[in-house]
């Protein structure tokens, strides 16, 4: 019960930062490029990563890996960006959509899980 | 069709949606179903965990009906439904909250680490297609079934 409500917590926070984050990005550097998603997919990718590094504790793996982590990031929105950049003949930036999403966030978490290391000791 | 179904500041319906009379309502209903949606993933991740060094069905699942789903709703937004708190909820919030992008890092990152790396490779490049293909089917079909049909003419005379 404790987990639900910590997930359900983490998720509260993170869903609503996705869409705040993708908008001030979209303000700032308007762009056909979704870079909003993209930052929020690789900074979910980075904090999980650092959460597998640490012990094991299920409480903050319900609240920052499940809720916050999973609600901040998203795969619907990526993948329908990504739809709909091809449908609009803007195959290269669907590739480099692809491409940059896997690789820095595989990137991201390999960072957050070294990080969570060294912190650990 | 928006580009991003997030939001698509390319859009006046969706730059208008911050504006401080609808804020808290908008981002409540983000947040509150981005918690249904993440709760529903804890869900089936509780009831089908993850064998070590297996294939992620249970996320791969998740994220690829998501996926459809999104499709689903982008095209319903644009072309049947008109409420302005429709795509935040369902789409932002409870698909956003449902599909995870960390957790399918998350588990490649694992699947090398138990060293399974072809079947990492496996979840990688199969969540990707079948992600993006439940995308454009999901909107073609529907796009289909909503499709504006031609009105029945009845010539004079003609019996009803």
């Amino acid at each position: 019960m404790t987990l639900l409500l910590l997930v359900a917590l983490g998720a509260a926070v993170g869903a609503p930062l996705r869409y705040l984050t993708d908008r001030a990005i979209q303000t700032r550097h308007p762009s056909l490029f979704p870079w909003g998603t993209l930052a929020v997919n690789v900074a979910g990718a980075l904090v999980l990563g650092f959460v597998l590094g640490l012990p094991p504790a299920n409480g903050l793996m319900a609240l920052v890996g499940t809720g916050f982590c999973g609600a901040l990031t998203t795969y619907s929105t990526f993948s329908y960006e990504t739809v709909r950049l091809i449908q609009d003949g803007s195959r290269l930036y669907a590739l480099v959509n692809l491409t940059a999403s896997i690789v820095a966030g595989l990137g991201a978490a390999v960072l957050g899980y070294a990080a969570a290391g060294a912190v650990v000791g | 069709m928006p580009m991003n179904c997030d939001v698509d500041l390319a859009i006046p319906a969706h730059r208008a949606e911050m504006h401080p009379s609808s804020r808290w309502a908008l981002l409540g209903v983000i947040s509150a179903g981005g918690v249904l949606g993440a709760l529903a993933r804890y869900a089936l991740e509780t009831a089908f965990p993850r064998p070590a060094g297996t294939f992620g069905w249970t996320v791969f699942t998740i994220n690829v009906v998501g996926c459809a789903l999104i499709g689903i709703l982008m095209v319903l937004v644009q072309r049947v439904w008109r409420g302005q708190l429709i795509r935040p909820f369902l789409g932002v919030g409870v698909l956003g909250g449902f599909t995870t992008f960390s957790t399918y890092i998350g588990d490649i990152q694992v699947m090398i680490a138990e060293g399974h790396p072809r079947t990492a490779l496996a979840y990688l490049a199969g969540t990707l297609f079948a992600a993006l293909l439940a995308v454009w089917a999901a909107m073609e079909l529907t796009i289909w079934l909503v499709r504006p049909r031609a009105p029945v003419i009845h010539a004079p005379g003609q019996r009803r």
